[in-house]
């Protein structure tokens, strides 16, 4: 058995088989799990934000849609994955609370999130094999880089893998 | 002008913050403990200053079940006000209001968990309404929106609100109950302009 590295809100690890990577309580958030199924590299990127370029304070890349995503592949490619042949599984991006108010953007940031995934996703070349997204629930995902396997664990439902 | 630094909040402004907390979650536990027609506790409230990561680990941990109910703010002061408990807490306080069995602990039922949202609502609003007499602010609060789940969910919208700021969350945390019965908190959690306003209110 391989160990289980922990990524944080507005975090980004790699690993090797057969260690897996998790991410516990994702809520608006998304989760971004990366496969090369030959090497059996994984990554995980959990980002908060859509777009770092609409936010003056953005340092922190981890944080966001765009830039985490670019640094998970990157990261991933130093330690042997090959970009063409990197696929992407995402989960996460719900509404946890629902507001009458519109004015309330803030609310809507799950469904961005998960959008601006996808376009950043697409812009790399990554295919996107399956997601769990939107709805109204936290998610706790593990991704298990040698078989590319993600876990998606929700309260008060069975374990789904996708 | 009062200016707030995520990097360097000085010891007067959480001094100020925590008293605001104080006078608020007083009034919202008397409303509670009026409610339940049962004495209620209340600790000292913690202005906290956290980085994302270590967040949810004040709540028992990123998977802890919480009843997390909360309103947005709107007015002069913008941002939220959250109203959390332990699932078995949320029974006892549901289960005393409706007269049931206390140790009744299905699944909520319809009805329940629009007690509970009333709870957040009144408990809510004993806060908010301190806050404007004493700041001397209009605030107003949205219906509240109730969400049972694991504490990281719930405590990632907080944090994606002060993402668009910065790498940390400010909130002013009470605790109130005892540990057996009824334990919970109440989180006041202004957008980092609507802390500045709140301060300047009061002369700082």
């Amino acid at each position: 058995m391989g160990n289980v590295i922990k990524v944080g809100m507005a975090d980004l690890k790699v690993c090797s088989a057969p260690d897996t990577l998790t991410t516990l309580g994702l809520g608006s958030c998304v989760g971004i799990a990366l496969v090369d199924p030959v090497t059996k590299v994984g990554g995980l990127a959990h980002i908060m934000l859509p777009d770092s370029t609409k936010i003056t304070n953005n340092q922190n890349r981890a944080k966001f849609a765009d830039t985490g995503i670019s640094d998970v592949l990157s990261l991933m490619m130093t330690n042997g994955a090959v970009k063409s042949r990197i696929v992407a599984k995402i989960a996460g991006g719900a509404q946890m609370f629902k507001l009458s108010s519109d004015t309330c953007d803030l609310m809507k940031v799950g469904m961005r999130n998960v959008e601006s995934v996808k376009a950043n996703l697409k812009k790399h070349g990554i295919r996107l094999l399956s997601e769990d997204t939107g709805l109204d629930y936290g998610r706790t995902i593990e991704l298990d880089p040698q078989t590319g396997d993600l876990l998606v664990k929700v309260v008060g439902k069975p374990i789904k893998v996708i | 002008m009062s200016k707030i630094d995520l990097n360097e909040v000085s010891e007067m402004q959480f001094d100020i913050l925590a008293e605001i907390g104080n006078i608020g979650a007083g009034n919202a536990t008397t409303a509670l403990s009026q409610m339940m027609n049962q004495k209620l506790d209340m600790r000292v409230p913690q202005v906290e200053l956290l980085p994302f990561d270590s967040m949810s680990e004040k709540f028992g941990g990123e998977e802890s079940i919480l009843v997390g109910i909360m309103l947005g703010l709107e007015g002069d002061v913008s941002g939220m006000m959250m109203f959390m408990f332990e699932e078995t807490s949320a029974h006892h306080l549901v289960n005393s209001i409706m007269g049931n069995d206390m140790e009744k602990m299905e699944p909520f039922s319809e009805i329940e968990l629009s007690a509970l949202n009333e709870i957040g609502n009144i408990v809510s609003g004993a806060y908010l309404n301190s806050l404007a007499l004493l700041t001397n602010l209009k605030i107003i609060s949205t219906v509240p929106s109730m969400a049972i789940d694991m504490a990281g969910a719930i405590l990632s919208v907080p944090a994606i609100q002060f993402g668009k700021v910065g790498d940390k969350v400010l909130m002013i945390k009470t605790q109130f109950g005892d540990d057996e019965f009824v334990n919970g908190y109440f989180l006041l959690i202004p957008e980092l302009e609507s802390y500045e306003k709140i301060l300047n209110s009061l002369g700082m």
